[in-house]
C-alpha cells in the first residue's frame, strides 16, 4: 500500500500556485534555535499562541529535550491595538518568575503585520523599569512570509551582533576567533569547538547550542542548563581577530555585521560537512594558528580518506535525492560527488541567489545529469515526481522524506531539521572528518541493509 | 433590512452627509443602526449630540469578550442606534483588523438580528481603503448597497473611481452593488453636470447634488444633524431629499470604473484643466 498515492511521475505539469510538502519552515523556529544557544536565554514569540507551540513542540520533537520558549499570547484585541501591552506584561513575569539573563524577542506573521515596533516597546520597557539591571532584550524580525526558518536563524544570530558585539579596545585579542557555526546540531557545535581547540585557538561560538538541547540526565530540571555563549562572550566577539562563518545563508549575515560594527574581518566558508569542506575550515583556522594542523586532525583526515576508498564500490556510480536547506544541501552535495555519488534532485524552498550558482560549482561538469531547484514550488512532490520517473540509490534529508522512502524502498538517511522519529543527530556530529565518517557510516548501512535484505539466497554474502 | 454603506474620499463629508441622510430618515419614521468604521470614532457625533460614547473595541479591550450590546450601541437623534467601531491610536496596531473584529462582534451579540426590526444599517467607512479590513462592511452578507460622497474636485473623483474598482471586485463575488453618487458640493466649475456624467459613465447616477451650505457647519458646532438644529432651513431640506432619493432607490448596478485617461478627459471636457491652466 503506498502512502503518497497520488503522487504520479510522467509529464511534470509546472504549477504555478500550491506547494505540496515544502522543503522549507518558517522563519521564527530559526530565531527560537538560535536564541537557546544564549546561556540562560528565553526565546520569546510575539504573536499568538500557536506560534510559539508549534515551533517549541518540533524543537522538542526533534530534540527529546523540553524547549523553554514564551509567547506573547495575542488576542483579537492584541492584534488590534497591538501588542505592546502583552509583551511589557511577558516581559515583566519572564523576568520576576523565570530570571532568564536574556529575552529573545522574534515577530511572526501577526506582529510583523499590524507592524508592532519591538524597539519602541522594549524601549518603553525599559522607561518602565521592567527589565532589571544587568538583563538583555533583544530581537529580531522574522515574518514567516519573508525566507525560511533559515533567514530566521539568520536574523537572530545578526541580532546578537547588533545588541552586543561591541570593540573594547582597538587591538584584537591574538589568538581569539569567532565562529558563527549556522544551523547545525548540538553536537556538530560541540565538535566545532573541538577541531578549533585542536587546531590551538580560542573561539567564541555563537550562537551554541550544546549543553542546552543535549543535556546529560542529572535527575534534576534545569530551566537554563549549563550551555549557550554568555553576554560577555559576545561582547567580546567585536575584539575577536577574526569571524569564521560557516552557512552562508544561516551565518553570513551575523559576520557581515560583525565585520561593518567592529571591523572584525570574516571569511564564509560552507558548513564543513565531507572532507572539502571541511578542508577549507580547517585551512581558514591556519591562517589565524601559525599554519599548523595537529596530527589528531591530520589522523582523522586519513581515516575519512581510508573508509572512503575501502568502500568506493558502494559509492560509485550511485545517485541520491536531498532536500532541505541551502547550507546543508551545498556541503552535503558536494561530499556525495567527492566520493561519486551524484547528487541527482536537490531541493529547496529556501529562496536566496547564490544557491543556485554554488550547486552549479558542486556539480561541476555532471551539471547536465542533476536536477536543482529552488523557491516555493521546488518542493517534495516535486522530487517524488521526478524519483517516480527515474529513481535514485539513496534519500539524504529530514523526516518528512519517510513516506518517500517506503513507497519507492529507496534507503533513507535522515539529516536536517527536523528530525522527529530518531535519536542521535543531537549527540553524534556530522560536520568535520569524523562528522564524514559517521555520515558515510549511515549511508553504507541503509545501501548494503537494503542489499542484504534484497539479494537472492545465492547471492546472500556473510562479508563484503 | 436595507444595508448601506457610505464611502468617499478622506474629508469629503462623508459622517455629515451620513448622519444627516439618516437624520432625515429617522424623521420620515424609519428605524436604523449607524455603525462607524472609523478608528477617529466620531462618525456618530452628531446624532448623539457630541456625548462620547465606548467604542465596540474600547469595550472589548476593558471588558473581554462578554461584550453586551447594550454597551457598545446607544440611542440617539430620532432614535437611530449609534455604534463605534473604534480602533488603535494612529501608528500602532492594526485599524483594519479592528472593523473586521467589531462587525464580526457586532453579528454574534445579534445587532442585526430580525428581532431588532431594523429598517437600515449605515456603514460610514474610514476615507480610503487601505487595506482589507475597510473592505469588510461590502464583504459578502454586509452592506449590500454602496453611496460615494465626492465632489467636483479631481481627487474627490479619483478617489470614487477607486471605490469603484474595490465594488467591482467584491460585486462579481456577491450582492454589494453601488447605489449612486453623492455630490457634496464644493463649488467647483459645472460640478453637478460633470458628476452626473461621471456617474452616467460609471454606469449609475448622482442620486443627488448637495449644495455647500455653512448651515451645516453652524449646525456642526452645535453636535447637531441640520435636521436637529433648524428642521426648517433649506439644507435640511435637501438632506431630506436625498433620503428619500435613497429610500426610493430602484438603480443598483456593478460600476465600471473608467480609465484614468478617461477620468482625465472628463474633467477637461467640463473645463476644469482648462481653467486650471488659465
Amino acid at each position: 500500500m503506498t502512502l503518497l498515492r497520488h503522487t504520479h511521475g510522467g509529464t511534470i505539469t509546472e504549477r504555478q500556485a500550491l506547494t505540496i510538502n515544502p522543503a522549507k519552515t518558517c522563519q521564527p523556529i530559526g530565531a527560537m534555535y538560535a536564541a537557546l544557544g544564549i546561556h540562560r536565554c528565553l526565546p520569546h514569540s510575539h504573536g499568538s499562541q500557536g506560534c510559539c507551540s508549534y515551533h517549541r513542540s518540533t524543537l522538542s520533537r526533534h530534540y527529546k529535550e523540553p524547549v523553554m520558549a514564551a509567547t506573547s499570547s495575542f488576542t483579537e484585541g492584541s492584534s488590534v491595538f497591538g501588542g505592546q501591552a502583552n509583551l511589557h506584561q511577558a516581559l515583566q513575569t519572564a523576568f520576576t518568575t523565570y530570571e532568564p539573563d536574556v529575552v529573545a524577542v522574534h515577530t511572526t506573521c501577526l506582529s510583523e503585520t499590524i507592524g508592532d515596533d519591538i524597539p519602541q516597546i522594549v524601549q518603553k520597557a525599559t522607561e518602565e523599569g521592567l527589565i532589571p539591571e544587568g538583563k538583555y532584550v533583544i530581537h529580531a524580525n522574522t515574518p514567516s512570509y519573508v525566507g525560511s526558518a533559515c533567514t530566521g536563524f539568520a536574523n537572530m544570530t545578526t541580532a546578537m551582533v547588533d545588541y552586543f558585539s561591541a570593540s573594547a579596545s582597538p587591538d584584537k585579542v591574538a589568538g581569539r576567533i569567532n565562529v558563527i557555526p549556522g544551523w547545525v546540531e548540538p553536537a556538530d557545535m560541540r565538535e566545532i569547538k573541538r577541531i578549533v581547540r585542536l587546531m590551538g585557538l580560542e573561539a567564541i561560538v555563537f550562537p551554541d547550542t550544546s549543553g542546552v538541547l543535549d543535556c546529560p540526565q542529572t535527575g534534576k530540571h534545569e530551566l537554563f542548563p549549563r550551555g549557550g555563549v554568555t553576554v560577555d562572550q559576545l561582547r567580546a566577539t567585536g575584539d575577536s581577530i577574526g569571524t569564521i562563518a560557516l552557512g552562508p545563508v544561516c551565518s553570513g549575515p551575523a559576520a557581515a555585521q560583525l565585520t561593518t560594527r567592529c571591523r572584525v574581518p570574516n571569511t564564509v566558508l560552507p558548513l564543513p560537512i565531507g572532507l572539502h569542506a571541511t578542508d577549507a575550515f580547517i585551512m581558514a583556522l591556519r591562517k589565524y594558528n601559525g599554519g599548523k594542523v595537529p596530527r589528531e586532525i591530520a589522523d582523522e583526515r586519513g581515516r575519512l580518506l581510508d573508509l572512503i576508498t575501502d568502500m568506493h564500490q558502494y559509492f560509485y556510480g550511485r545517485t541520491a535525492a536531498l532536500w532541505g536547506d541551502p547550507d546543508q544541501l551545498a556541503s552535503l552535495s558536494q561530499f556525495l560527488m567527492t566520493i561519486d555519488i551524484l547528487p541527482k534532485y536537490v531541493v529547496t524552498g529556501t529562496p536566496g541567489t547564490k544557491f543556485l550558482k554554488r550547486m552549479g560549482e558542486v556539480l561541476g561538469d555532471r551539471k547536465s545529469e542533476a536536477q536543482v531547484r529552488q523557491g516555493p514550488r521546488a518542493d517534495m512532490f516535486l522530487m517524488h515526481q521526478w524519483i517516480k520517473n527515474e529513481p535514485v540509490d539513496l534519500l539524504i534529508g529530514n523526516t518528512y522524506g519517510k513516506y518517500i522512502a517506503r513507497d519507492e524502498n529507496i534507503p533513507f538517511v535522515r539529516h536536517g531539521f527536523p528530525l522527529l522519529d530518531r535519536v542521535g543527530h543531537q549527540y553524534i556530529p556530522t560536520v568535520g572528518y569524523a562528522g564524514a565518517i559517521r555520515l558515510l557510516e549511515q549511508i553504507l548501512q541503509v545501501t548494503l541493509d537494503k542489499i542484504d535484505r534484497e539479494s537472492p539466497e545465492e547471492q546472500f554474502e556473510l562479508t563484503l | 433590512m436595507r444595508k448601506v454603506a457610505i464611502y468617499g474620499k478622506g474629508g469629503i463629508g462623508k459622517s455629515t452627509t451620513t448622519q444627516n441622510t439618516v437624520a432625515a430618515l429617522a424623521e420620515m419614521g424609519k428605524k436604523i443602526m449607524v455603525i462607524g468604521c472609523d478608528p477617529k470614532a466620531d462618525s456618530t457625533r452628531l446624532l448623539l449630540g457630541g456625548l462620547a460614547q465606548k467604542t465596540v473595541l474600547d469595550t472589548l479591550r476593558e471588558e473581554g469578550e462578554d461584550v453586551e450590546l447594550v454597551s457598545i450601541r446607544r440611542p440617539g437623534f430620532g432614535d437611530v442606534l449609534c455604534v463605534e467601531s473604534g480602533g488603535p491610536e494612529p501608528g500602532v496596531g492594526c485599524a483594519g483588523r479592528g472593523i473586521i473584529t467589531s462587525i464580526n462582534m457586532l453579528e454574534q451579540l445579534g445587532a442585526y438580528d430580525e428581532s431588532e426590526a431594523l429598517e437600515y444599517s449605515f456603514y460610514d467607512v474610514l476615507g480610503d481603503v487601505v487595506c482589507g479590513g475597510f473592505a469588510m462592511p461590502i464583504r459578502e452578507g454586509k452592506a449590500e448597497e454602496i453611496y460615494i460622497v465626492c465632489s467636483g474636485e479631481m481627487m474627490a473623483m479619483y478617489a470614487a473611481n477607486n471605490i469603484c474598482k474595490g465594488i467591482v471586485k467584491f460585486a462579481e463575488a456577491g450582492r454589494v452593488r453601488l447605489g449612486g453618487l453623492i455630490c457634496n458640493s464644493r463649488r467647483v466649475d459645472n460640478e453637478r453636470e460633470m458628476i452626473d456624467e461621471f456617474a452616467r459613465r460609471l454606469g449609475s447616477q448622482m442620486i443627488h447634488f448637495l449644495p455647500r451650505d455653512n448651515d451645516v457647519q453652524r449646525a456642526e458646532i452645535r453636535r447637531q444633524t441640520v435636521i436637529e438644529w433648524n428642521p426648517t432651513c433649506p439644507q435640511a431640506d435637501e438632506y431630506r431629499t436625498l433620503a428619500r432619493n435613497i429610500d426610493s432607490n430602484q438603480m443598483f448596478v456593478i460600476p465600471k470604473p473608467l480609465s484614468i485617461e478617461e477620468l482625465e478627459s472628463l474633467l477637461l471636457e467640463f473645463g476644469i484643466l482648462e481653467a486650471a491652466a488659465a
